[in-house]
């Protein structure tokens, strides 16, 4: 996982509230064997309306999704987080997001910035007055800036280390990885082994 | 100062923790466990092992991991390419990792496939004391030898596979004594299923279930699987039966079971699992095995169960408002109308298999009943054992020749019409009497409806056509062969 302190790119205001999992990836996706790869099941039934803000040549390279209150919200899929960072962005700036999408956003390093709703609008307002605008997020001062918006945003400080620093699940873990052998160095001798195979 | 006495779940856990949690903010973080053996198959690993690839990992103990295809894979015409593309494309994706992670696999066609809860313990992989994880719900199974065994989700079989650890909540504990002795035609599978009906499919809820009295320790160490298995039907992260003399008989002799002092030394570290004399679990329930019947479920989840002489019970029974609810949506999918003697109910098909009941002693019992008696024309019946050794066993003591005279389909080893995954599916209104665990809207196909019996209790409604006791064909004299 990539460490993101500070991160600019182009913003895309998406002017919905409420936006599950579902419409982030509908199900159908859901039976793929790669982890890799979703960037088309994103937002994919919207993505067949001409007019949808990411079939707008001036928002479709953007890395910084602006959107309305309770994102995330709907089933625990992973998927959902894979479809968001697939697609290449790296930060979602909304007022609220549902908890189980926000914790698995910050496993997977995609930033979640919890902004008040009436900077969200000043920022939906700079985006929309100049499309193709970019967005600048700084996790170390916490803030988003957008033209002549300036907002802090609110992460809790764990999630925010972990983004800091790059770590994963899997990466937080090794780091304990002299606990691991020194563990593994006390078992005893009969507990079974896969290998060699003896049948 | 003294120990505090100890359940068994605590005591396996304890000696698991690498790095214990910390107070945080007035929370605990969780333990970070070692886990003993990881299972895998072809379902919940293909985006585990994409995960290592990106991130350039290695699987830490290979040593510690084996894999099965079983989820997927037909039981008929084993030899010939999987016919469904995605079904193929999991079992390939999985082949493919194995080989290239240098982990062991038993492909189908291989005499150890099967069913990954049958393979693991059938092997003398699963041993008292063990952490065992897969992906797969019922990995509950292998807390029949007094291991803690959990299942687990796609990151976290990427998590294991990475750093053969797994960082846990911590549970709680509930202790569940079956006294007495079952009746005759009454077996395990009864004994979960009342358990389930008694404390709902929410109730075992942040548990770790400690089954244990009289009636557990009488049984073998098949039935005791059946029970552990379906602990997740009860809400429970996990369900453990405390090893004893039955569970290291079984072990022993076993491909990787310890040998000659380290035999002696594992024994002795098994017998010191047992819950302490004073130790205090957070919950309690009792059965009363003595008054148990043929159980078999009416409705659309595992909970909604009665005894075979019982009728099928109206929403107005329910107290609850929710339980009411799913009664009468259950009813609806279940094409049932209250009052309905359960006996009376007719089936279409009856299915033999799963890992909750597809082991020797599963096949026996069956085959036992129906020997020497006829089919109900109407019924098709579907056997399907747990992995190819079951099968090879089964064919070696003639059962498949009892199945197929009777009529009954002898199927290759899988997981088939447990969860229709592969061609073995229900049709829609089709009416089914399964020896599996779950029998969820559409769970054997869609349309399909499912009532969960034991082994003894899906033959012999194999022989009458409807939902039918051991009793009830035992009284008729087999015809002569
Ligand atoms: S037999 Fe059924 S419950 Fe068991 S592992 Fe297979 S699909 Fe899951």
């Amino acid at each position: 996982m990539e460490p993101i302190i500070r991160h600019t790119g182009v913003g895309v205001p998406l002017r919905a509230s409420n936006v599950d999992t579902d419409q982030i990836i509908p199900a159908v996706y859901l039976k793929r064997i790669t982890r890799t790869g979703f960037e088309d099941a994103l937002f994919s039934s919207w993505r067949k309306d001409p007019e949808f803000v990411l079939n707008q040549p001036a928002y479709a390279q953007g890395t910084v999704l602006v959107a309305g209150p309770d994102f995330g919200t709907g089933s625990s899929r992973e998927h959902a987080v894979w479809a968001l960072k697939d697609y290449g962005f790296r930060v979602v700036v909304a007022s609220r997001f549902a908890d189980i999408f926000r914790g698995n956003s910050g496993k997977q390093g995609l930033v979640t910035a919890q902004v008040a709703q009436p900077d969200v609008e000043l920022i939906w307002k700079e985006l929309e007055k100049e499309p193709g605008a970019e967005v600048q997020v700084d996790l170390e001062a916490r803030t988003v800036r957008c033209g002549s918006v300036e907002a802090s945003f609110e992460i809790d400080d764990y999630t925010r280390w972990r983004l800091m620093e790059g770590l994963d699940d899997i990466s937080l873990t090794l780091t304990r990885a002299e606990d691991i052998e020194q563990f593994e160095a006390t078992r005893p001798e009969w507990k079974p082994k896969t290998l060699p195979a003896r049948i | 100062m003294a120990d505090k006495p100890l359940t068994m779940a605590e005591k396996v856990w304890r000696e698991h923790v690498v790095v214990p949690g910390e107070e945080k903010g007035g929370q605990r973080t969780p333990d970070l466990l070692y886990i003993d053996l990881h299972l895998v198959h072809e379902v919940t690993s293909p985006q585990a092992f994409e995960g290592l690839r990106l991130a350039d990992r290695p699987v830490r103990r290979p040593d510690l991991t084996i894999a099965t295809e079983d989820h997927n894979t037909p039981t008929l015409e084993i030899d010939k390419p999987i016919a469904d593309p995605i079904s193929r494309k999991q079992v390939d994706t999985l082949r493919a990792n194995a080989e290239e992670f240098g982990i062991r696999l038993h492909s189908l066609g291989d005499d150890d496939q099967g069913i990954v809860h049958v393979v693991g313990p059938q092997l003398g992989l699963t041993q008292p004391g063990m952490t065992v994880v897969c992906g797969d719900s019922h990995t509950s199974t292998h807390g029949a030898f007094g291991a803690l065994a959990m299942g687990i989700g796609t990151s976290e079989v990427e998590h294991v596979l990475a750093t053969q650890t797994l960082s846990l909540k911590p549970f709680k504990t509930m202790a569940i004594t079956v006294e007495g002795t079952l009746k005759p035609g009454v077996s395990s599978k009864d004994i979960i299923l009342a358990v389930i009906a008694k404390i709902g499919t929410g109730g075992g809820q942040g548990y770790v279930l400690e089954y244990r009295g009289s009636a557990i320790e009488q049984l073998s160490m098949d039935a005791r699987m059946t029970i552990c298995n379906m602990s997740i039907e009860a809400g429970a992260r996990a369900g453990m039966i405390a090893p004893d003399e039955t569970t290291f008989d079984y072990i022993k002799g076993r491909p990787h079971a310890p040998q000659g002092a380290d035999w002696d030394a594992a024994v002795e570290n098994w017998r010191a699992l047992r819950t302490d004399a004073g130790a205090e679990f957070d919950a309690e329930v009792v059965i009363d095995a003595d008054a148990l019947e043929p159980f078999v479920t009416w409705g659309t989840n595992p909970g909604q169960g009665v005894s075979l002489s019982d009728t099928v019970p109206a929403p107005e029974d329910f107290d609850d408002p929710v339980d009411r609810e799913s009664a009468e949506r259950a009813l609806k999918y279940m094409d049932l109308a209250p009052g309905t003697p359960m006996r009376d109910i007719r089936v279409d098909t009856v299915f033999l298999g799963s890992c909750t009941n597809s082991r020797m002693e599963d096949l026996r019992a069956a085959a036992g009943i129906i020997r020497g008696r006829e089919k109900d024309p109407q019924v098709r019946m579907i056997v399907v054992p747990g992995s190819q050794r079951v099968r090879l066993q089964a064919e070696a003591e003639g059962l498949d020749q009892v199945f197929k005279e009777f009529g009954a389909e002898w199927r290759f080893a899988g997981c088939s019409m447990c969860l229709g995954m592969n061609p073995d599916q229900l049709q829609p209104g089709e009416r089914c009497a399964s020896t599996s665990n779950r029998n969820f809207e559409g769970r054997q196909g869609k349309g399909g409806r499912t009532h969960l019996v034991s082994p003894v209790v899906a033959a012999a409604t194999a022989v009458r056509g409807t939902l039918s006791a051991p009793s009830d064909v035992l009284s008729t004299e087999p015809q002569p062969a």
